[in-house]
């Protein structure tokens, strides 16, 4: 793991500078039954492909975002920070 | 003995450089290495091998083989070959037991060679069992080259550079020069890396002499520059490694005096030095042939030249006397000589393509593996694309029926033919599987000389081709490194509070706590704990972390992270709050304070707040409720006065009417606190009437000072993190990750009335539904101990002697005169008085379980 990551801010960075906390997962509603929350917890889809990962540039901008990246070559087709509500 | 001075000659006779080889001085020019003065001195042998601590001499010249590898000034495995020479510098040979030219374990070489064939530590010394100690302190004492000097100091600084390059060329021979003038040329910012011996000057080109150890993701290039790693990130990677000359495998290849083509040239053209009297030249290649002016510039007789381009060679054998060599028998010819140049072709230095990502291809016209399918951002250009030139495929091994002595595939591991088809017969057929077995490639010269006889051996052996039997798994470094060049230098980040130097001046007992340095106590715990008990304590707490959340959303903000409820606190009032990730798993705890309507003041445990942080500023990217996040950790110093005599210091401190009905317990107040504007809490961690006083780091030492002085008559002592920690324990309040895991939660953890369960949602509020809904599994509790042994932190609580639960803290309390603790124990046994049973030093003791504070459990203290 040594290749850059383009930060929304600061522009491609090595991807030590940052955190990254996994696949974006939708948080279920309200009252989810056990099954549905162990799935939110701790079931993750793990694709061999593009997903969508949470990120945070820590020792730079401190901002997070949200990055399309090819689990297979670590290539990142795209990264958006979330528009203010 | 050094040849006339002749032109091109790297030396400088004016200028002498001695150094001491095993005691003995050895003179040398300036511009020798330690290698080529110690070879004009007459030195042939320059270490013994791996296991059968053969002599062995120059063969490569160029850092690529082991045989020149030494021990200069403690430093161990330096390749004397390409080693400038150096005033004084102290150099032994390694792998010598005895001498180099008498080596005790040479007695291997003789009669070890039936109990020692590859992997034989696998199957001898095995039995009787019982004798493996003995075993393997002889095998420790025998395995590994050179030796660490764990005495040594830290003679020298390891530094990483991180560093740019639009394009990076590796290797500065004429391939690499041209890519590098070429870039330059497009204005691009080049860098070229070369690791030969002369400094490069290129127009518009930055040099470095060192060594690219790898290329990784990102156009990541580590460069070996002696005491610098430079991280290089590069936007193109031009690799022009060249190639590797390649040995020839035949019965007493290893002899000193067999060389490779490269030591010619450079013992000649570049120190004038005679590399033998009488020479043998076997060349599949050019590169034997180019040998031949230099020999006879250097007088060297040549007696025999084959091509194997143009005559087909059998058998080659070479013999030695006393380890060097005396003859050469080609098909039966005996030749008699005291060098022998062989060259099996070149093979492309291909290992840096292959770490980002290309592939490797035999090309069986030619005997060679070339790299293909490169990555985009890579190119390579040279021999090393496979531009090696006309060459014959040399035999897999020119052994004849007679055994004329051992024919090495590895000079470094010392695995022979022999070796090689041993581990086949056993089934080690995948050349993966060999190389783990055989060891070949895995020595100091990582297969450069190895690799290709290794895989045509293999070949031939199985029967099948080279295509076939492939290549194993490039893995940087493709260079060796010194271990200490990867450390770098050592950068442990340190934390000090804005009074630390009063710390130290009060002779305090500093410790860790993450990067933080925090007092652990000022020399006696004991009488510091109670000093707060009996008058008053001062203890610095500028390491907690400290947040401001602020705006319109904040209350809500902070009641959706927290299973708190904050919404319904007025202003100036503060509570207690856990922060648990959604599988309710307890992560840090902390104050809330609220200043106003919209503004919080949110605290956290000293080594939490980056990650609190963190984890706010997620939460609100996926929310973006209209709240702002400051961490002021580092802006705000903090101290913590408590003791019953805490409200007279604050009103010698402060005008603040700071009465038991003014300010209470749980409010939280602006004041100048010693002329330092502050924000006070009202608080209690450690279980006496406590103010704790935030305001700008700057102050630090004055309000510090400020304490001690007007306190002076109320028997203010400064008080450290230990006797904090017996206070608290006192109180029963949970230290996050000494008493918590990262299974915790509130509920199991005993703090039920945190999580209002109540509220619509909260960060982790399901799976606390879910721990009601399941049952406890187990809960923390404080305990007693019956006859006052404090068990270790960490230690058993023993169910029908079986392990059923842990103790998470321990202390001795004098205010108690009791050993008390906390542990986590079955929901059974979470009830006032319930005995238990726990494991100390091997014996058992009692103890009895308490769910309210050992001290003050109504809280009196805290509120008067």
């Amino acid at each position: 793991m040594s290749f850059l990551l383009p930060c929304p801010n600061c522009g491609p960075r090595p991807v030590d500078e940052f955190t990254c906390t996994g696949e974006v997962t939708v948080r279920p509603k309200s009252d989810p039954t056990l099954r549905d929350l162990t799935d939110y917890l701790y079931f993750k889809n793990n694709v061999a492909g593009v997903q969508r990962e949470w990120w945070c540039h820590r020792l730079g901008c401190e901002a997070w975002f949200t990055a399309d990246r090819d689990t297979r070559t670590n290539e990142v087709l795209s990264v958006e920070v979330p528009a203010k509500k | 003995m050094r040849l006339e001075p002749q032109q091109g000659e790297r030396i400088d006779r004016s200028h002498e450089v001695s150094f001491t080889f095993h005691g003995a001085s050895v003179r040398g020019f300036e511009g020798d290495t330690l290698a080529s003065a110690l070879y004009a001195e007459g030195q042939r042998i320059f270490s013994r091998s791996f296991k059968y601590h053969r002599p062995r001499g120059l063969l490569c010249c160029r850092g690529t083989c082991p045989n020149c590898m030494v021990q200069v000034d403690g430093t161990p495995n330096v390749r004397a070959c390409v080693t400038p020479i150096r005033e004084g510098a102290s150099v032994e040979a390694q792998n010598v037991w005895g001498s180099l030219d008498h080596d005790l374990l040479a007695i291997t070489d003789k009669i070890g060679g039936p109990f020692t064939p590859v992997g034989f530590y696998y199957r001898t010394m095995i039995r009787p069992r019982r004798a493996w100690p003995l075993y393997e302190k002889f095998l420790r004492n025998v395995a590994g080259l050179g030796k660490v000097d764990k005495h040594a100091g830290r003679a020298s600084r390891y530094d990483v550079e991180h560093r740019h390059a639009e394009v990076l060329v590796i290797g500065g021979g004429e391939s690499g020069q041209a890519a590098a003038r070429e870039a330059a040329a497009e204005g691009r910012h080049t860098v070229l890396v070369d690791n030969g011996p002369d400094p490069i000057e290129l127009e518009g080109v930055e040099t470095i002499q060192g060594t690219a150890l790898g290329t990784f993701e990102g156009g990541l290039v580590p460069v070996d520059a002696g005491l610098v790693l430079y991280r290089f990130r590069a936007g193109h990677v031009v690799v022009a490694a060249g190639a590797v000359e390649q040995p020839l495998l035949f019965p007493g290849n290893d002899l000193v005096g067999v060389v490779l083509p490269e030591a010619v040239r450079r013992l000649v053209g570049r120190w004038s030095l005679r590399p033998g009297t009488r020479a043998v030249v076997i060349s599949a290649d050019d590169g034997g042939l180019d040998t031949l002016p230099y020999l006879e510039r250097a007088g060297t007789e040549i007696a025999e030249v084959v091509d194997l381009r143009e005559t087909r060679v059998h058998e080659i054998a070479a013999q030695g006397r006393g380890g060097r060599l005396a003859s050469v028998e080609l098909d039966g010819l005996k030749v008699g000589c005291d060098l022998l140049v062989v060259s099996g072709g070149r093979q492309p230095a291909y290992a840096l393509l292959a770490h980002a990502g290309a592939r490797v291809e035999y090309d069986d016209g030619r005997g060679i593996f070339v790299p293909t399918d490169l990555p985009p951002g890579i190119e390579v250009v040279g021999p090393a694309a496979g531009e090696t030139g006309d060459a014959a495929i040399p035999a897999a091994t020119y052994n004849g029926a007679a055994k004329k002595g051992k024919c090495f595939v590895c000079i470094c591991e010392d695995v022979t033919d022999k070796d090689v088809k041993r581990a086949i017969a056993e089934g080690f057929d995948s050349i993966e599987l060999a190389k783990r077995y055989t060891t070949v490639t895995m020595g100091p010269c990582q297969g450069k000389l190895c690799h290709v006889p290794s895989i045509r051996l293999y070949a031939r052996e199985n029967e099948t081709d080279e295509a076939t039997i492939g290549t194993t798994t490039a893995r940087p470094p493709w260079q060796p490194v010194e271990l200490g060049l990867l450390a770098g230098r050592p950068h442990e980040p340190a934390q000090r509070t804005a009074i630390h130097h009063r710390h130290k001046e009060l002779g305090a007992k500093m410790m860790w706590t993450g990067s933080w340095r925090r007092p652990h106590s000022y020399g006696d715990p004991a009488a510091e704990a109670k000093n707060v008990h009996d008058s008053l304590g001062v203890i610095d707490v500028s390491t907690l972390g400290k947040l401001i959340v602020s705006g319109p959303d904040s209350a809500a903000f902070l009641e959706r992270l927290y299973p708190n409820r904050f919404g319904d606190m007025k202003a100036g009032r503060i509570r207690y709050g856990v922060l648990n990730s959604d599988a309710g798993r307890i992560m840090d705890d902390g104050t809330l304070a609220r200043l106003s309507e919209e503004d919080f003041y949110v605290t956290t445990t000293s080594t939490g707040a980056g990650a609190v942080v963190e984890w706010f500023e997620w939460w609100n990217a996926i929310w973006r409720m209209d709240v702002e996040i400051v961490n002021v950790t580092g802006a705000l110093a903090a101290v913590n006065v408590a003791g019953p005599n805490a409200r007279e210091l604050m009103t010698r401190l402060t005008d603040l009417d700071v009465s038991n009905d003014a300010f209470m317990y749980l409010d939280a107040k602006h004041a100048h606190v010693a002329g330092a504007p502050s924000l006070l809490l009202r608080i209690g961690f450690v279980g006496e009437l406590g103010y704790e006083i935030h305001f700008p780091s700057p102050y630090g030492e004055h309000v510090w000072n400020e304490i001690l002085a007007k306190g002076a008559d109320l028997g203010v002592k400064p008080f450290g993190l230990e006797p904090q920690r017996i206070l608290r324990l006192e109180k029963m309040h949970i230290l996050v990750g000494q008493d918590t895991d990262s299974e915790s939660n509130v509920l199991e953890a005993s703090m039920p009335w945190i999580a209002k369960l109540d509220k619509d949602d909260f960060v982790g509020k399901w799976s606390l539904e879910h721990v009601l809904e399941r049952g406890f599994r187990e809960q923390l509790v404080g305990f007693e101990m019956e006859n006052g042994v404090v068990p270790a932190e960490g230690g058993q609580i023993v169910i029908d002697g079986r392990p059923g639960g842990r103790v998470t803290s321990a202390r001795w309390s004098n205010q108690l005169d009791r050993a008390i603790g906390m542990a986590w124990v079955p929901p059974n046994l979470a009830e006032e008085d319930a005995e238990l049973t726990i494991k100390v030093d091997g014996s058992v003791e009692k103890a009895r379980v308490r769910l309210r504070p050992f001290f003050d459990p109504e809280g009196e203290h805290l509120r008067t």
